[in-house]
């Protein structure tokens, strides 16, 4: 785990715009290094104030410190940036049911389920809490305790939905921000076993810029698609509205060409869902 | 500032003379920095091999991160032309700015021949 602290921690020196002071904050949290996570994440807000899951990281350490009334804030913030922010709903109910304030704790257990009903955290406080339980045992079941890293990191919101019936909808599809935030979509390495999303698009953070003004430096106008050839597949990433990113990946068996195609195709779906969400 | 080597006149000629290129550079890829250039005049070399040079890296990081391996050509397409980037072992990129309608296949391939001139 020091060696991950390490990885991380250097792939943050190279990038400091990179989302993977995220996994960083989160880890040094886990190890209960606090005062080291409360710097990360606090560098981490400065550089993504609209970030709901930075406020979300940041809450989390704070309530491990027991600073309650900032992590509420912290919360509190995270969810008007997100309203459906799972991690957020949890923190206030979990907050909540520690001031005895069981209503309102049930009040955003029941909302934090309606996005994540298979979350079995979520459950079991709402089921102690309807059935009259115990508070503490509910606190106990919300409290932030150290998830697995991959759950610290930017939840896809209703990835299903956007490339739902798209082929590669769960492996090589993805739409991002300009920070390289999951709006929906996965990615898997080639062998299908390893979840590479967070990975791929911590890297791709800021690339839109770049592109954009190198375009510009170049009049060549505004840029439409970055296409990249690798050893092992390709990639193609296609600018959307609004500073979006579409990301599709196919191993080398499909041609850069059809990836374009396919590209295309996934770019319709996109702006859909898009529009819907607006 | 000392003569780029011959080799490298001879990299840029196989890119610059497909039709429809405008100008190609040797950039290293550790610092973004021009190596030799044959850009058309008004094209700001420094800050484009700069800017190519950060779009490469980070794309070749996120082609790792996906488990695709080393990045081989780059295509960024834009409204009125394009840039092309192929990447040598030497750690020079090869990069050439294009119309809209050029033959990418061919720049691809001239780019992957200038790459070996350079290696």
């Amino acid at each position: 785990m020091a060696d991950d602290v390490k990885a991380l921690s250097s792939q943050l020196a190279q990038d400091p715009d990179s989302l993977v002071y995220l996994r960083l904050g989160e880890l040094l949290r886990q190890k209960r290094q606090l005062d080291a996570a409360h710097r990360v994440a606090l560098t981490g807000l400065e550089r993504h104030p609209h970030l709901a899951d930075a406020h979300d990281l940041y809450a989390r350490i704070l309530a491990d410190k027991r600073d309650y009334e900032r992590a509420f804030d912290e919360w509190d913030m995270a969810r008007r940036i997100a309203p459906d922010h799972v991690g957020a709903l949890k923190g206030l109910a979990f907050l909540y049911f520690k001031v005895g304030d069981v209503a309102q704790a049930t009040v955003h257990l029941e909302a934090a389920q309606r996005v994540a009903p298979d979350d079995p955290g979520i459950a079991q406080a709402l089921a102690l809490a309807r059935g009259g339980g115990r508070a503490a045992a509910a606190e106990q079941a919300l409290a932030p305790s150290p998830p697995p890293v991959a759950a610290s990191a930017p939840e896809p919101l209703e990835e299903k939905q956007v490339f739902a019936g798209l082929e590669g909808a769960h492996e090589g599809l993805l739409l991002l921000d300009a920070s390289g935030r999951v709006l929906g979509g996965a990615l898997k390495d080639p062998g299908g076993a390893r979840d590479v999303t967070d990975a791929v698009a911590a890297y791709l953070a800021g690339v839109s810029q770049e592109a954009a003004r190198t375009a510009k430096l170049l009049s060549l106008g505004g840029w439409t698609a970055l296409a990249a050839e690798g050893k092992q597949g390709h990639v193609h990433l296609t600018a959307l509205a609004g500073d979006v990113l579409l990301l599709v990946v196919r191993d080398r068996s499909v041609p850069m060409g059809r990836l374009a195609v396919i590209a295309q195709r996934a770019a319709g779906a996109a702006r859909r869902w898009l529009e819907q969400q607006r | 500032m000392s003569a780029a080597p011959a080799g490298y006149g001879q990299a840029l000629d196989l890119v610059t003379r497909v039709r429809g290129v405008r100008g190609a550079m040797l950039v290293s890829a550790d610092d973004g920095i021009v190596v030799a250039e044959q850009l058309m005049e008004g094209i700001k070399g420094p800050a484009v091999a700069a800017l190519a040079g950060s779009v490469a890296s980070r794309l070749g990081r996120a082609l790792e991160a996906a488990g695709l391996g080393a990045g081989v050509f780059w295509h960024l397409q834009a409204e009125q032309g394009a840039l092309l980037v192929v990447g040598a072992p030497s750690g020079i990129l090869v990069v050439a700015v294009a119309e809209p309608d050029v033959n990418v296949g061919l720049v691809r391939l001239e780019l992957l021949r200038a790459a070996e001139v350079v290696a």
